[in-house]
């Protein structure tokens, strides 16, 4: 394997609440290797998007980050806001789902896009301005000269999206974070959006992270996929591997919750995932799980090598044996 | 009532809803309407599920507004266990609706936070002037929902998005109705947590027989509960019919075009089916275009599209749908 392009270790995030610490993430390791798509996948309150909030030193300073994120060989954790603003929208990007609020209202969007060139390269203004209207082209914005002249609200939810992805494209990154991007569309923009987003992984060579809740979207673009659950990583591997045999408890529940066939009951996960103020020990799922024994609950069990995936569930080889 | 029992329990025929947008000084411009459903009918039987699905502005959750005369149709008929609800006087409407319901998207927003659950549950009691022993009723409806006696004490930030959303439900169900519109309730909710609602709504219409408008954009959701579904697109009913019916063999070219860009929780599956890809999005509702109005994004309009808008019409599967060129 070669190097990866981003690579965090033991990240660990810890607010500062009034009411006492709340650990969202719990020391997670993540390889993001260059020009893939990568899925993180897990339920709200998971730590999913706050994991990457922090390696793109986005969070509030009520967060304490620990850890290390290395981009590209630079240290991300620990950075002055000026370094950081010199990584962000340079070598590393992210989108949210809502695109509104990602766009400034009161600037046409070609001159936001100009803005996030200039601010990283010696780039001409109508140089700039011209790849602006490249940009917009490339993830599909028809008449893009004429709409870069335009605001955001005279485009629709899904053109926004678009916008919103030339603008973290501009500048060619490494990594684009993709915070749940197509969430607020409906399918048939998702699916066009998601398009724009395979399009520029294959095209740039841009890896990509899917942060999702989901598990379609994962299977329709992912290749490997990162299950989250209670701030820790509970499985990872490959995307086949994962939906045909998934070895954590966690991501059998979810994949049993889901309604596909239109026929019988549907299996949901008993109770609700654990207070973060005061998490449980050893392994966070054990309360939910029809699995748990008294080991479980010693230590926070770590991702081990089972079948092709890898299980943070101390009885993973033998449960997968049962079915 | 004296309608026999075969007769639909809500019968909507020709409903249009408009709205009219502000004109605007400065540009001078005239006032706009919106037509946010457009000539919409359908009936919902005795102890059966509707599912309503379609994309935003399709305008499933004004239909379901107008079912309940939450908000006031512009034209057309509501027929609840044969009588016409436009035609009924405040009193009467407030009658008529201890038997219809609604459980809304947002339990944080549909749940006062300075009341306790069991106040919010025992309100609709109050409000209909029913007498006897809230607090029992209050307890058999957490029951029901699988909640116990002991939460009605609580207030809604004690729960979680799950079981508040079953609150809404025991209180939707305080009046025994004998229909509920159900307008996005699992959306809010955690996939894990969603199949408990998903099966509490099944176990509570084996239970107690009641009807539901389940009004969701997401179609596997809604194959899951629906006997029935109508899949709407800026305001018209384009196809309505049996659930097997609609999702195994779609006839209209939107059906099949939103059945095929719902992402399938299965790689081999989902990356080896050919997809539809549509080409923009939902035009505006106060322009719609002329003739059919998916035309626009349709990959076999034709010039007749343009000119003559389709009728809902008969299948081989026995659903409606409203196109000149139908899938078969």
């Amino acid at each position: 394997m070669p190097t990866p392009i981003l690579e965090i270790r033991n990240l660990q995030v810890t607010f500062n609440t009034p009411v006492g610490p709340l650990v969202a993430v719990r020391g997670v390791d993540i390889d993001v290797h260059a020009g893939e798509m990568l899925a993180v996948v897990g339920e709200s309150g998971s730590g999913k998007s706050v994991s990457f909030l922090a390696a793109m030193g986005l969070l509030p300073r009520s967060a304490t980050v620990t850890g290390s994120a290395l981009l590209d060989g630079q240290q991300l954790v620990g950075m002055t806001p000026k370094q950081m603003r010199s990584v962000r929208g340079r070598l590393m990007s992210m989108i949210f789902q809502d695109p509104l609020s990602a766009l400034n209202p009161v600037h046409r969007v070609g001159a936001q896009i100009t803005e996030m060139l200039r601010a990283h390269t010696k780039m001409s203004e109508r140089a700039a301005n011209a790849r602006a209207v490249e940009l917009l082209e490339i993830v599909g914005i028809p008449q893009p000269g004429d709409r870069a002249m335009q605001y955001p609200h005279e485009f629709s939810g899904g053109m926004r999206q678009r916008v919103v992805i030339a603008m973290a494209i501009a500048n060619s990154p490494k990594v684009l974070i993709a915070d749940e991007p197509t969430t607020a569309l409906d399918v048939t923009v998702q699916a066009q959006i998601l398009e724009v987003i395979q399009r520029v992984q294959v095209q740039f060579g841009t890896a990509v992270v899917l942060i999702t809740h989901d598990l379609g979207v994962v299977a329709r673009v992912c290749e490997r996929v990162n299950v989250m659950y209670a701030g820790c990583f509970v499985e990872r591997g490959n995307v086949h591997g994962i939906f045909e045999q998934p070895t954590h408890p966690y991501t059998r529940g979810l994949l049993a919750s889901l309604p596909q066939t239109g026929v019988g009951r549907l299996v949901p996960i008993a109770g609700f995932p654990p207070n973060m103020l005061r998490p449980p020990s050893g392994c966070a799922f054990r309360a939910r799980c029809d699995h748990a024994v008294e080991a479980c609950g010693s230590a926070i069990p770590p991702l081990v090598p089972v079948g092709e995936s890898e299980s943070a569930c101390i009885r993973a080889s033998e449960l997968m044996g049962r079915k | 009532m004296s309608s026999p029992t075969t007769s639909p329990l809500l019968s909507v025929r020709h409903l249009v809803k408009e709205f009219q947008m502000k004109a605007m000084r400065k540009s001078g411009r005239k006032k706009r309407i919106v037509q946010a459903v457009t000539d919409v009918s359908f009936d919902v039987h005795r102890g059966e599920t509707l599912g309503l699905v379609g994309e935003s502005g399709s305008g499933k959750t004004t239909v379901g507004r107008c079912v309940l005369r939450l908000i006031e149709p512009t034209a057309g008929q509501v027929a609840f266990d044969g009588v016409d609800l436009a035609q009924l006087k405040f009193e009467e409407l407030r009658q008529v609706r201890r038997k219809m319901q609604i459980v809304f998207q947002d339990p944080y927003a549909s749940l006062d936070p300075k009341m306790t659950v069991g106040a919010s549950i025992a309100e609709p009691l109050v409000v209909q002037g029913i007498d006897g022993n809230h607090e029992e009723k209050v307890v058999s409806l957490l029951e029901l929902v699988g909640l116990s006696a002991d939460h009605a004490r609580r207030f809604p930030h004690e729960f979680s998005g799950g079981q508040r959303q079953r609150v809404g439900v025991a209180r939707a169900l305080a009046l025994d109705p004998a229909l509920i519109v159900l307008d996005e309730p699992v959306s809010a909710l955690d996939v894990s947590i969603q199949a408990g609602v998903v099966n509490l709504f099944g176990d509570l219409q084996q239970r107690l027989g009641m009807s539901y408008i389940f009004i969701a954009h997401d179609l596997s959701v809604i194959r899951h509960i629906a006997d029935r579904v109508a899949v709407m697109y800026l305001g018209k009913i384009v196809e309505i019919g049996p659930a097997a019916a609609v999702y195994e063999h779609p006839t209209h070219p939107y059906t099949k075009a939103l059945l095929s860009a719902v992402p399938l929780p299965n790689p081999r599956v989902e990356r080896a089916r050919s997809r539809i890809m549509l080409e923009g999005e939902i035009p505006s509702p106060i322009n719609p275009p002329s003739g059919c109005r998916f035309r626009t994004r349709c990959w076999k309009a034709t010039e007749l599209c343009t000119m003559q808008e389709p009728v809902l019409e008969i299948r081989a599967h026995g659903q409606l749908s409203a196109c000149h060129h139908p899938e078969v």
